[in-house]
């Protein structure tokens, strides 16, 4: 048993662990920092098929970004775990079949796959190989259109998702910045000449 | 190097003749101490770096403002720091009523253990680190990008609605101003062609001395990096997560005693980091910013390659101290404005320029595969 065994078990464990809090935490907040572990360890394993850029991709766009926001999300709810726990088991029968469909799935999916063996190792990479390199070469050129289509799909989803969620609110004192940015001197202030001299200035409104 | 400390090691246990002995232990697990031995290399330096910072932080701020500053520990005010530090570890820790205890005990870890982690792929000097990764520039990322749970869970964990509302406005911060600063280091990765960082700073070298840096063709890209940068490490003047007239102190407002003293030395220790990492990606690194340019290069050639690194970090540093001591704090949505309409439509703009320039004979800043 190497360190690299030891280390894949240690970092599977670590995601199972997780995983498995993930849905069993009463606290949401709890939860989603499972969430952060499991994907922590999942970009460990990762590594450890040499896939480093995907890994550090995974920390840098799920860990660093994605579950901030979900945190950000899950913090401000206010909410009431015994309403939340009510009506468990009268949906649990809907909720058994659903997950007994997906394992049946899973397994389908699994079993008929053409997986390599396991025992097979894979040819050493040259010194100079890029993980990067090679995978930006297969996105841009070999998939080119899936890679664009999986970002439009995107894009739709974002611009659907501010759509439905924009809202004027109404007599909000928020403040507008491009209307404060737009401000000229001009716009506010209006300089004014006065006579130096009071005696001078007298005359001048006895005139006017 | 590992050679000459395995020397020195033997010499010494030579002395009482016991060398083969320790030898025949230690040998097993040698990788593992070297290792070590060189993680203490780094970290102990950047504790002391981040110890002084805070000293020179309230000389200059001092200074600036027309003071003297901290002048009656030690001679000249130099053991400041110590003092600071002692009475810190002897100050009570206090947990609020009902705050979640092992989150907000591990809430300061999480701030500064990011910031520390980060150093194990930045070079210091040619072949000079600990971990020569080619993905580096993307662990960098991966790293600062976590700084910000620290934050959020000391927030969340205080339970306490001052400190609860830092956390909201770092969170929102950070992700916002990490794109501005991932679009920089995107310019940066596409001049050198590698994500290595001893290579992005080996792209940098050439017979011109400064004028091969990427601070030339990159120049806004170095503005943006230092503006995201400050923004990331919540120094003034984008210092909204402790904003101490709006909220106190913003996540740590809860925080006592050794507690406290952690989110500082996470935040000096991020200061470092990105103070180092705006060297490396666009000062050159340790190279000599006069290489080449007549009798002043050959000169200043002698200099090691590690100072010329240091003093452009302490260069930058400065500038932050100087931003704090000029700079009046951002409102909220200025900030925002700023990183989302200005910054990052602005480095997306830049990306594509040096992407169209790379292509032109104009493009005379050399990369490590041309």
């Amino acid at each position: 048993m190497n360190l690299e065994t030891i280390l894949f078990y240690l970092l599977s464990l670590m995601t199972l662990f997780s995983a498995g809090k993930v849905i069993t935490s009463r606290n949401p907040v709890h939860a989603a920092l499972y969430l952060v572990l499991a994907f922590f360890s999942t970009a460990g394993i990762w590594m450890l098929l040499e896939a480093e850029f995907l890994a550090l991709t995974l920390v840098l766009v799920y860990v660093g970004a994605v579950m901030v926001l979900f945190l950000f999300v899950v913090m401000m709810l206010d909410i009431n775990f015994e309403q939340l726990r009510q009506g468990f088991w009268r949906w649990f029968p809907f909720a058994a079949v659903l997950g007994a469909i997906l394992a049946v799935e899973m397994i389908e999916v699994l079993g008929n796959a053409q997986l390599p063996a396991a025992t097979a190792q894979a040819a050493p990479h040259a010194a100079n190989y890029s993980n990067t390199k090679e995978l930006g070469r297969l996105i841009y050129t070999d998939y080119v259109y899936v890679f664009e289509l999986a970002a439009v799909l995107l894009l739709v989803a974002m611009v659907a998702a501010i759509a439905l969620t924009l809202r004027h609110r109404q007599g909000t004192k928020k403040q507008d910045q491009s209307e404060q940015v737009r401000v000229r001197r001009n716009d506010r202030v209006r300089l004014v000449k006065i006579a130096a001299s009071g005696k001078v200035a007298a005359t001048e409104i006895k005139q006017g | 190097m590992e050679a000459q400390v395995l020397q020195i090691l033997q010499f010494i246990f030579d002395q009482f003749g016991a060398w083969n002995a320790v030898w025949g232990i230690i040998q097993p697990a040698w990788p593992v101490i070297w290792t070590l031995l060189k993680i203490v290399a780094i970290v102990a330096p950047i504790m002391i770096g981040v110890a002084y910072l805070t000293l020179a932080e309230r000389k200059i701020l001092a200074w600036m403002q027309v003071r003297i500053g901290p002048n009656r520990v030690g001679y000249w005010g130099v053991l400041q720091p110590l003092a600071d530090g002692v009475k810190l570890l002897f100050k009570e820790l206090i947990v609020p009523i009902r705050a979640n205890k092992y989150l907000f005990a591990f809430a300061p870890v999480l701030v500064l253990a990011p910031a520390l982690a980060a150093w194990a792929v930045v070079p210091f000097e040619n072949g000079m680190v600990l971990a020569n990764v080619n993905a580096g520039l993307l662990f960098i990322l991966a790293m600062t990008s976590l700084g910000v749970y620290g934050v959020i869970i000391a927030g969340w964990a205080s339970n306490s609605k001052y400190a609860f509302l830092g956390a909201l406005r770092s969170a929102a911060q950070m992700v916002s101003y990490e794109l501005p600063m991932g679009f920089a280091l995107v310019c940066v990765l596409m001049a050198a062609q590698s994500m290595n960082l001893t290579d992005i700073v080996n792209g940098q070298q050439g017979n011109a001395g400064f004028l091969n840096w990427y601070l030339i063709p990159l120049f806004p890209m170095f503005v943006i990096y230092l503006i995201s940068g400050v923004a990331e490490t919540n120094r003034a003047p984008f210092d909204l997560a402790e904003g101490e007239s709006e909220i106190v102190a913003g996540f740590h407002v809860e925080y006592s005693g050794m507690g406290f003293a952690l989110f500082f030395l996470g935040e000096y220790a991020n200061m470092i980091l990105i103070a180092g990492l705006t060297s490396l990606f666009f000062l050159g690194g340790w190279l000599n910013p006069f290489h080449g340019l007549g009798i002043i290069g050959a000169y200043t050639d002698m200099i090691p390659g590690m100072l010329w690194l240091l003093s452009k970090m302490v260069f930058i540093l400065f500038l932050f101290l100087w931003f704090r001591a000029t700079f009046p704090r951002y409102r909220y949505d200025q900030l925002m404005r700023l990183g989302w309409k200005i910054l990052i439509p602005f480095t997306l703009l830049w990306v594509i320029v040096v992407a169209a320039w790379m292509q032109t004979p104009y493009w005379v800043w050399s990369s490590v595969q041309g």
